[in-house]
């Protein structure tokens, strides 16, 4: 199965890059962009009988290593 | 005093603070493998700086699963000493000894400058002879983050190690390099045996590196 996994910034946590990002965007002639939050994007392929096995295991997986909770929230997509 | 220095792939302040060791504590430090598994006994685990796994993921998270990480925790639960300096600080934080996340600068550029700090608290194995100090930082992502809850969580119980602040001892938004709030600099665990911090001690630890002022922290663990 392939997983996708979805790593953003926490919305309480500031995110100059984002802000970067979005200034670049406007200096381009995007003028309705509004708010750029930037983050990372993991895609893994894991051996698993069930779709619900494998979300449980890659939410285990974000607990434990792929996010840092304190300043990020995640979010896991199987495709079986 | 028996200490030890952890070695990563990617250390690069390893020999810096082993120096350091030797020179103020007096202990020549045995430096340990990140492969190994076992720390038996320490009076001190240093912890150094780099750039362990080139950072991979976020910086420390790689290094935080190490075999020896293991051990250095069951030391740091059991009362010894464990200083993590600018990597060794990002890597305390993953592996959940301490609390808070260390992010991008806010300027988002590495900075390399020398910076003043000042002790928070001074009842501590670290702080007793801290004083407002210069040291250098040499880092991209030290812009310390906890969010409100934690933040009155360490302020209460007196967790925060070191502010950064100007030569008065002012601590305020201009003497405040990378973004972390409340200026903080340095952070402990709850008992006060796990110390984190950005600045650089090691390398600001004899008149040949143009400023000596770290070497209170070295000299504090000795009283």
């Amino acid at each position: 199965m392939l997983a996708k996994i979805h790593i953003t910034l926490k919305k309480d946590v500031l995110d100059p890059q984002g802000s970067v990002i979005a200034n670049s965007l406007k200096s381009l002639g995007f003028d309705n962009v509004n708010d750029v939050r930037q983050g990372k994007f993991i895609e893994l392929e894991i051996n698993s009988n069930s779709k619900e096995e494998a979300e449980k295991q890659c939410n285990d997986m974000c607990e434990k290593l792929l996010a840092n909770l304190v300043i990020e929230d995640y979010s896991v997509e199987i495709e079986s | 005093m028996k200490t030890h220095v952890i070695v990563f792939p990617g250390s690069n302040c390893d020999r810096d603070v082993a120096v350091a060791i030797q020179n103020i504590i007096g202990s020549s430090p045995e430096m340990v493998w990140h492969k190994d598994s076992t720390i038996n006994q320490s009076d001190l685990i240093v912890v150094p700086g780099g750039f362990s796994y080139g950072d991979y993921l976020r910086c420390g998270a790689m290094a935080s699963t190490s075999p020896i990480m293991k051990s250095v925790i069951e030391n740091a639960n059991k009362g010894v000493p464990v200083m993590g300096i600018c990597n060794g600080f990002q890597i305390l934080i993953e592996s959940g000894l301490l609390q808070g996340a260390l992010m991008r600068n806010s300027s988002l550029s590495f900075i390399c400058r020398d910076i003043i700090i000042k002790p928070t608290n001074t009842k501590t194995m670290f702080t007793n002879k801290s004083t407002i100090s210069k040291m250098p930082i040499a880092h991209n992502e030290g812009n310390y983050f906890a969010n409100s809850n934690q933040i009155k969580e360490i302020e209460d119980n007196d967790q925060i190690a070191f502010q950064y602040c100007d030569e008065n001892g002012d601590i305020n938004s201009h003497s405040n390099p990378n973004g972390s709030i409340n200026n903080i600099a340095g952070v402990f665990n709850k008992s006060k045996n796990v110390l984190g911090m950005m600045p650089h001690p090691e390398r600001a630890a004899e008149s040949i590196h143009g400023c000596d002022d770290g070497r209170n922290i070295f000299e504090s663990l000795l009283s």
